[in-house]
């Protein structure tokens, strides 16, 4: 307001000052109206033009260029967010995927085991069957190689001891009193030998 | 002559005198600037608008700052249903804008220092405003007079006053703007003028008190052109949104 009136104030002092020494200098020229209607004129022409012009023009296509580039930028920030849930969805599957073969890779190599287990559990079976058998045989062998070999020891003995006393006495002697005599020797020393 | 600091605001005809009817519309250096800001204006937001990059150039971003900024202005004063009236807000801001300006250039001539050219503007705007907020509100714009919230007893005079402070519109806005440029271009050139009458002794005072003034002159420029512009939005304001 005070600015106003301050200026205010000037405006009029050089009115009056115009007024004062109209005959020495031209006063203001802005109050001499010779060319205020070719002011008017050119001020209403060029400003039409220039009004016409920004807003038909050129100021709705800075307005689109301002509304397009708003969109594009909001467009990409879109497609990245896109993007990158993307490849959330990818990671979460290759995760899925990475699982689940691991689940797969640990069920293949447990039947693998089994079947393994399986298979040599029937060799061992089957191992044991046959070592089984040929125990029993052999055992059978000997069982019976045990039980001759008493007769046989006895025989071997009666014939020895036949032949013996023949080389010394010269004179044949009857196998079957040498036979009693080994049995009950046998018989006595049995245990000993055999120790069953 | 050349000492006169009104000397530079005088007006005079570029070749020949053109009559129509009574009519003197010659061709004159008020002319020559007008035409000048308005090929600037243009050529400016033209080339500003013409290319749409992500990344603006400096001229792109000149236009759209500008575009922002005058848009922002009037969102903020008048509200969105003055959306309209932006073009001729922009238009009257960077015309008054581009005047102001072309006026600090040394030997150039001031536009908006006629006290003709900003009443023409001022009263183009007053009678633009009250025949909007007449056809917005009808007859009920008449109540911009009549504050509310105002005792009786008060209110004949409170409404002179409105009156004649609504009438005193276009005078106070084109007065503000023309003796703003008159009053700062006079006060370059008597500072001028003092360089030369104290020579080089003493001339070195007023010369950097003439710098500091065209810092101060290209301030009230912009200045200037943005309380005229900010201004006619509130006027606009007054007659969309009335609200008194």
């Amino acid at each position: 307001m005070v600015k106003k009136i301050y200026f205010q104030s000037i405006f009029f002092s050089f009115f009056f000052i115009k007024e004062a020494f109209a005959a020495e200098s031209g006063g203001m020229p802005q109050l001499n109206p010779e060319f205020w209607v070719s002011q008017i004129f050119w001020l209403i022409l060029t400003f039409g033009i220039m009004y016409l012009v920004l807003s038909k023009l050129i100021l709705p296509k800075i307005s689109n260029n301002l509304e397009s580039r708003k969109s594009q930028i909001l467009e990409n920030i879109e497609a990245a967010e896109k993007q990158r849930e993307d490849s959330d969805a990818k990671l979460k599957e290759y995760d899925e995927i990475i699982s689940k073969s691991k689940l797969e890779a640990n069920s293949i190599f447990n039947q693998a085991r089994e079947k393994a287990l399986k298979d040599i559990g029937a060799k061992r079976e089957v191992l044991d069957k046959q070592i089984d058998n040929e125990i029993a045989e052999a055992e059978k062998e000997i069982n019976a190689l045990r039980k001759n070999a008493p007769d046989k020891i006895n025989k071997i003995a009666i014939e020895t001891s036949s032949e013996l006393l023949q080389k010394l006495i010269g004179a044949e002697v009857n196998n079957s009193s040498i036979s009693a005599i080994v049995d009950d020797l046998s018989k006595r020393n049995g245990d000993k030998y055999y120790g069953n | 002559m050349a000492a006169n600091p009104m000397s530079q605001f005088d007006v005079y005809r570029i070749g020949p005198e053109i009559k129509v009817g009574a009519f003197d519309i010659s061709f004159t250096n008020a002319s020559l600037f007008m035409i000048l800001s308005t090929i600037s204006i243009l050529l400016i937001f033209n080339l500003g608008s013409k290319k749409n990059s992500i990344l603006p150039n400096k001229i792109q971003l000149l236009a759209e700052l500008s575009y922002t900024f005058v848009s922002k202005m009037i969102s903020d004063t008048a509200g969105s249903k003055a959306k309209p009236y932006f073009a001729f807000i922009f238009s009257l801001f960077m015309f008054v804008l581009f005047c102001n300006m072309f006026g600090m250039i040394p030997y150039t001539f001031t536009v908006t220092s006629h006290i003709i050219v900003t009443f023409v503007l001022a009263a183009f705007i007053f009678i633009g405003v009250t025949v909007i907020g007449f056809i917005k509100h009808g007859f009920g714009y008449l109540k911009l007079f009549v504050p509310s919230g105002v005792p009786a007893v008060l209110l004949p005079l409170i409404v002179v006053i409105e009156i004649i402070s609504y009438l005193s519109r276009p005078i106070s806005l084109s007065v503000r703007l023309f003796a703003n440029m008159m009053a700062g271009h006079t006060m370059m050139k008597v500072f001028g003028g003092f360089v030369i009458s104290l020579g080089i002794v003493g001339g070195w005072l007023p010369l950097s008190f003439s710098v500091a003034l065209t810092g101060l002159e290209i301030l009230v420029a912009f200045l200037q052109a943005y309380v005229f512009a900010i201004l006619t939005c509130i006027y606009l304001n007054d007659a969309l949104n009335l609200h008194h």
